[in-house]
């Protein structure tokens, strides 16, 4: 049996509003073909856990440029481990300096991506990263 | 045979076809075709009036006021906020100490979003991307010895605009300074939030009508103030074409002045404090023409479209910012060479004030000494350069005047869709303006991941060990002691007075009465920002954006 797509939420966690690079890498994993499901603006991590979950994701993708990733990105792994979904690869990116990058690999985050990223490099990461859950 | 005609083929082909040019796009960062050459004969549909005129007269392509910078420098005013309002109380002192000549608030996301710091959405955030503001009581101490009277103030923040331009309005009242005296500028430019910035509470009919209660009041009762900013920075932030931002942002000004005549004001009671914001990218050239096309079609919509009489009415007075999205994470300090072209960018084009930018903002919010750099920079253009002498030193150069026209004709076509959709309200919507700004930001995205478009340091002339460098750090424990401090701060109010004062503000949003007489009066009780904000979420209900990437 052929494998199922790959499936990706692409997720704005927090208050924060800047939706440009969120909605390119969006756009970017759909045209390479994943499955993409953006939740659009301001979400709760408790609403990006549960339409991970309910949309059967095999991957989340968090942008955050307001500075507030150390809580929020941490918060979705703690969510997803409760759930039982530490399967679902997380990545993101944003503005986001070298020390916080090291402190959230450490905790699971599977990639982070600053600017200046090729959407390439993105598209690459989910082929080589994320599997399709069977 | 024209002239241009007769050079391209007697010279310049032949040369061409001996010596090809460099295999580049010759395009405008906006998409438009670059010819080799501009001449006279490109002028040639208009006169010079009808074009351009004289500085301080319709339709004010060349400049607001008669004398521009011979008269007064651009204000130098760099956007600044962060942590515990002391701290950004510092950082406004250590500005104006440094010779900046007005100041200019950035608020954090939950003070932009209607949440108070003890709010749970608010975990995580406080004092992040900017300063953190739950009451008055916050506000008072980001403006601690600062005399309202004599600094002007501009405040990024929209849909919770009008607290903040309460609070403002208290502290100065405290400070015993009129609200005649006040001068400043609110974004408050709901429009282009559910276009591009995307930060709102409920849905664009209510955000707009409290938009027109604010610049009904301070038209009433702060004649200095602005009451609203309108924006196409973030249009052109979030990926939009130098066109789109012109467009677009002239098509939500026409809303809000739409709005206001349907309340009965009369279009040159207001029209003159009305301003606007720009953002100044790469294209050297397209930039200054971006800033006259808007002067003079502005200046058109206001006298043929809605009968302005007096000239101030008519004038684009505008902010400029240095373009965030064009700065790099590679090699940072190649940013403070980009900031110094864009903002002398801005000069040439005749703004009234101007950010630059730090050249360590993709990495965090800007230290001192960045910010330093960014606010010596423009005064390298206004001290050293001698290009303030002159009024629009580049008026007349054949490229730019073209280029002004061209963009002028590619806005006006962009406003005439949506004029057709039905206003601004609508295209919003359908989602059109979302669309066509999204579109552009991938074709760019695309053009930057296939090095179509170079960026120096990032996709051309890479280098592979970069020293790091030092940036900003907000320390985790100023969310704590300020959601503690707030917690206290509200614990202590007189409860009764606050419901009391936010029932009123309820009742004054549902029965369409001005909202900012009750407001002020539920601030000065310390009502708070997300408790004015949740009485807006009740009575007017949520905003849903539609999603489209």
């Amino acid at each position: 049996m052929a494998e199922r797509t790959v499936r990706v939420v692409v997720a704005k966690p927090g208050l924060d509003g800047h939706d440009r690079g969120a909605k390119i890498v969006a756009r970017a994993l759909r045209d390479a073909g994943f499955e993409v499901i953006y939740t659009g603006l301001h979400q709760t991590p408790e609403q990006i856990v549960a339409t991970a979950l309910q949309e059967d994701a095999d991957a989340i993708g968090l942008s955050v440029l307001s500075g507030a990733h150390n809580y929020l990105f941490k918060r979705v792994l703690e969510l997803l481990r409760e759930k039982g979904a530490e399967d679902v690869a997380v990545f993101g990116g944003g503005i986001i300096p070298p020390e916080d990058i090291a402190g959230l690999k450490a905790v699971g985050v599977k990639e982070l991506f600053t600017p200046g990223t090729s959407t390439q490099d993105i598209v690459r990461f989910v082929r080589e990263h994320v599997r399709a859950a069977v | 045979m024209s002239g241009k005609r007769e050079w391209e083929e007697r010279t310049y082909r032949p040369f061409v076809e001996r010596t090809p040019e460099r295999a580049v796009r010759f395009e405008s960062l906006s998409g438009i075709p670059v010819e080799p050459l501009y001449t006279p004969e490109d002028l040639a549909d208009r006169t010079y009036e009808e074009r351009l005129g004289y500085p301080g007269e319709y339709p004010f392509t060349r400049g607001v006021y008669p004398t521009m910078y011979r008269g007064r420098l651009w204000t130098m005013r760099m956007f600044a906020g962060f942590g515990r309002p002391e701290d950004t109380n510092a950082r406004f002192k250590y500005l104006l100490a440094q010779g900046q000549t007005g100041l200019s608030t950035a608020f954090d996301m939950p003070a932009l979003m209607g949440y108070d710091a003890d709010h749970p959405r608010a975990r995580g955030e406080v004092g992040k991307e900017g300063v953190s503001i739950s009451t008055l009581d916050d506000f008072e101490r980001l403006f601690a010895d600062i005399p309202l009277g004599e600094v002007t103030t501009s405040m990024t923040i929209n849909c919770t605009a009008s607290v903040a331009l309460a609070m403002y309005l208290a502290v100065a009242e405290k400070q015993g300074v009129a609200w005649d005296r006040v001068g400043g500028t609110m974004q408050n430019d709901m429009l282009k939030e559910f276009i591009a910035q995307k930060e709102w509470i409920c849905p664009p009919e209510p955000a707009v009508r409290i938009v027109t209660d604010m610049i009904e009041f301070t038209a009433r009762h702060v004649p200095r103030f602005n009451p609203v900013s309108i924006s196409g920075y973030h249009i052109r932030e979030a990926g939009s074409t130098a066109v789109q931002e012109l467009a677009f942002t002239l098509a939500d000004g026409l809303g809000y002045v739409e709005a206001a005549l349907a309340r009965g004001l009369d279009v040159d009671s207001f029209a003159p404090r009305l301003s606007f914001f720009f953002d100044i990218h790469n294209d050297f050239f397209e930039e200054i023409a971006k800033l006259r096309a808007a002067r003079r079609m502005w200046a058109r919509f206001m006298k043929e479209r809605y009968g302005a009489t007096q000239p101030e009415s008519m004038r684009l007075r505008t902010h400029t910012q240095t373009a965030g999205v064009s700065a790099t994470a590679q090699q940072p300090l190649n940013n403070i060479a980009r900031v110094a072209l864009q903002a002398l960018a801005a000069v040439l084009g005749g703004a009234q004030s101007l950010h630059t930018n730090s050249y360590d903002e993709t990495w965090a919010l800007p230290t001192e000494e960045a910010v330093t750099v960014a606010l010596r920079t423009q005064q390298v253009i206004a001290e050293e350069t001698h290009t303030a002498l002159t009024i629009d030193p580049l008026g007349g150069s054949y490229y730019l005047e073209a280029l002004t026209d061209r963009m002028e004709a590619a806005a006006l076509d962009y406003v005439r869709r949506i004029d057709a959709m039905g206003g601004m309200i609508r295209a919003i919507d359908a989602g059109f303006p979302q669309k066509e700004i999204a579109d552009a930001a991938y074709r760019y995205q695309l053009m930057d991941d296939r090095g179509e478009k170079v960026v120096v340091g990032v996709n051309r002339y890479a280098m592979h060990d970069e020293r790091p460098i030092h940036y900003l750090r907000i320390d985790e424990s100023v969310e704590l002691e300020q959601i503690e401090k707030v917690r206290r701060f509200k614990a202590a109010r007189d409860m009764t007075r606050v419901e009391r004062r936010l029932e009123q503000l309820a009742e004054a949003c549902r029965n369409g009465s001005n909202v900012m007489p009750v407001l002020i009066d539920a601030v000065k009780d310390y009502a708070s920002l997300g408790e004015v904000s949740d009485v807006y979420r009740r009575v007017f209900g949520l905003y849903r954006e539609p999603i489209i990437f």
